[in-house]
């Protein structure tokens, strides 16, 4: 296989990761809503009330830091990182 | 002056800005001690904000068509993190998102996911992958990927149906905030706002945007913050409200429990003026099923990542690994503000509905009421309303109303702080206001001017001509925008929401299937684009006329019917046709490596 093709590979392994936890969090939780709002969540909030205010909201900026620096280990591991710091 | 110099010594710049303008609300706030009229203080704060947008809009003024169309890409991340906010974040957000959780809350927060989930597919699917292609606009990606003039044409049109449902609502705001905070009629206030958004854009183009929107999110966000936390101290509810306002959320729930959600007859709410809307839904209990509150957030998702100004957002980034982590600083200035929108919304309602605290109405009478000077004033303002539907002379919970918009507006007099706080609150949601449309506008005049113009129209025009003919565009387009605002079709919110559905329709899969697809060729694309637009079109206009809708889907999630056409058509008619040629195939290849040359070359 192609250096390439690995590469594209190893991407597309993350972003399949990626979009779960993403799918995790901004659909399936919400499947349950009602009942996770019975229990206490951080900070005293009912669970689903602090996600859709700040638990999914923040999980998610998390997330793109995480997905930008995988990818970035994934370039560099292949070589095909750009030249420069940003 | 303004090349790499500039560029370098960006977080001096607007740490002396950001300086200037803590300063000047001082000197206001000392000014209202001084005797100076609430009015006064409004017209300040909105004329001497906009006159520094105006400013760097001017300093950044450029003859280069890569200056021009993506700001030179030498936007760093951090700023373009701000900038994408400030182009993100609307009137809409900043003025009425807090009052639509108060009044709708669970069933509302979906769009509150929904908004920023959208990133992490801007991120992962699309972002970098565009920023890689090199491209001046959103439909240059897809005529050069696909090839031909009708798939670029049908991206155009599909972005303008979008952008400009979008525009005419942020136009609209930026009229309503410049007819309250200057005193002058609304049809006027249109294109008071209309010309503040092009002193911005015109000059600059691109470029001059980026550097607007920065300056603008850093006001608006101080608007939207600063009023927030003070309210929390004041009430002593938590000096840091977002992880102290438990109780506050719970007192809420024993209040519903104990005032009870009394529905209102038709004649009694025949009354209450048009756009004032009751306490009905619980704050923080799940009040919608999972479907309602699924499909809006994958709509307001899958809208995000199709959305062209957000999108361009992330061509003036000077690397593909920059553009990456600026979708998570855009996200993460999102963030401060959305999730500080519920605490806002519970404060103000906690505030108003507690008959334990000096600021709550409920359970006074309603003479009292009526009595009250901020009552008085957002009475006027037509903005809150109480009547006596049961004769009992006390005002009970359903017989107070209030508009969406006063959350944001009325609750930091109701707490009783001072004028100079509505003075900036109105600095903020103009900024709020304008930075989207001037995304917008320019979304659409680039795309107008340089994928009809230049590549369609006329191949070999000289860069000097196209952007002359940029910036026509860009005033046509501005006036078209405000004179339909001035008609006041719509609500702000939902043609906010109704642009996103559009987006998705049409955009979604032949932008993300372009990357992750090699087989998706012309004959596709081009069904998708086109079925996905008519068949979300057709099911809006089915539900608008009486339309029973299925599967749940309604006139704020058509883009999910749509998209799923967009998708069928255009995996379909691709299987059916040709695959793409060889170089095609070579180019698709070569945008999924970060490194190396972009497609399209620097002058295109």
């Amino acid at each position: 296989m192609s250096k390439q093709a690995q590469h594209w590979e190893k991407t597309r392994g993350l972003l399949i990761v990626t979009l779960a936890i993403w799918f995790v969090f901004s659909i399936g939780i919400f499947l349950f809503g009602a009942e996770m709002n019975e229990v206490t969540g951080p900070f005293g909030y009912p669970l689903t009330y602090w996600f859709t205010c700040q638990g999914s909201l923040g999980i998610f900026v998390i997330l793109i830091f995480w997905f930008a620096n995988r990818q970035e280990k994934i370039d560099e591991e292949f070589g095909f990182s750009e030249r420069g710091d940003d | 002056m303004l090349k790499g110099n500039f560029i370098d010594n960006l977080p001096k710049v607007y740490g002396i800005y950001t300086g200037g303008f803590l300063a000047f609300i001082i000197i206001m706030a000392i000014a209202e001690q001084m005797g100076m009229s609430a009015k006064a203080i409004g017209i300040c704060f909105v004329a001497f904000t906009v006159a520094i947008y105006a400013i760097i809009g001017y300093l950044s003024r450029t003859a280069q068509a890569d200056a021009y169309y993506v700001a030179g890409r030498q936007v760093p991340t951090v700023f373009n993190g701000m900038a994408t906010a400030a182009d993100w974040m609307s009137g809409a957000s900043f003025v009425a998102m807090a009052g639509g959780i108060y009044f709708k809350g669970y069933g509302y927060m979906a769009l509150l996911v929904g908004w920023t989930g959208g990133y992490v597919l801007v991120a992962s699917l699309l972002a970098p992958y565009l920023r890689k292609f090199g491209c001046y606009t959103v439909p240059d990606f897809i005529g050069t990927r696909y090839g031909g003039n009708l798939s670029r044409l049908m991206a155009v049109i599909v972005l303008t149906v979008a952008s400009f449902t979008y525009v005419t609502a942020q136009i609209n705001a930026t009229g309503t905030i410049a007819s309250v905070a200057l005193d002058i009629p609304f049809q006027y206030a249109v294109y008071v706002g209309l010309i503040s958004i092009l002193l911005c854009s015109m000059l600059g183009g691109m470029r001059g945007v980026t550097w607007t929107q920065v300056a603008q999110y850093i006001v608006l966000i101080i608007a939207y913050l600063l009023p927030v936390f003070w309210i929390s101290n004041k009430m002593g509810a938590g000096f840091f409200p977002h992880f102290m306002l438990a109780d506050e959320v719970a007192r809420i729930g024993e209040l519903e429990q104990q005032f009870g959600f009394v529905a209102n007859s038709k004649e009694n709410l025949a009354a209450v003026p048009k756009g004032l809307a009751g306490i009905t839904k619980a704050h923080s209990a799940v009040n919608a099923t999972p479907w309602a509150f699924i499909s809006l957030a994958l709509a307001m998702m899958m809208g995000t990542a199709s959305l062209p100004h957000v999108m361009m957002r992330y061509f003036t980034t000077p690397s593909v690994k920059a553009a990456r982590k600026s979708v998570g600083w855009s996200l993460f200035f999102i963030f401060l503000l959305y999730s500080s929108a519920p605490m806002l919304a519970t404060l103000s309602k906690l505030s108003l509905i507690d008959p334990s605290l000096p600021t709550g109405i409920i359970g006074k009478s309603i003479a009292e009421v009526q009595s009250i000077d901020w009552y008085q004033n957002w009475n006027q303002a037509n903005l809150m309303f109480v009547s006596d539907f049961n004769g009992n002379g006390t005002l009970e919970l359903n017989e107070f109303f209030m508009g969406g918009k006063a959350v944001v507006l009325a609750t930091p007099e109701i707490a009783g702080l001072p004028y100079v706080i509505s003075g900036l609150v109105a600095a903020g949601g103009m900024a709020a206001a304008m930075s989207t449309a001037d995304g917008l506008i320019l979304a659409i005049a680039n795309a107008l001017s340089h994928d009809l113009y230049y590549k369609i129209i006329d191949p070999k025009a000289e860069t000097a001509k196209r952007l002359v003919v940029a910036r026509v565009l860009l005033v046509v387009i501005g006036f078209a925008g405000a004179t339909i605002a001035a008609m006041e079709i719509q609500g702000i919110l939902g043609s906010v929401i109704w642009a996103f559905d559009f987006a998705m329709s049409g955009l979604f899969f032949p932008l993300v299937l372009g990357v992750w697809w090699k087989r998706a060729n012309r004959e596709g694309a081009i069904a998708g684009m086109a079925l996905g637009l008519i068949s979300g079109a057709g099911y809006l206009i089915w539900v608008r006329n009486g339309g029973s809708g299925f599967l749940g889907i309604t006139q704020l999630t058509f883009g999910i019917f749509g998209s799923a056409v967009s998708l069928v058509a255009m995996v379909v008619v691709s299987l059916i046709t040709a695959e793409p040629n060889a170089a095609t195939q070579k180019m698709v290849d070569e945008v999924r490596v970060p490194s190396g040359k972009s497609i399209l070359g620097k002058q295109h």
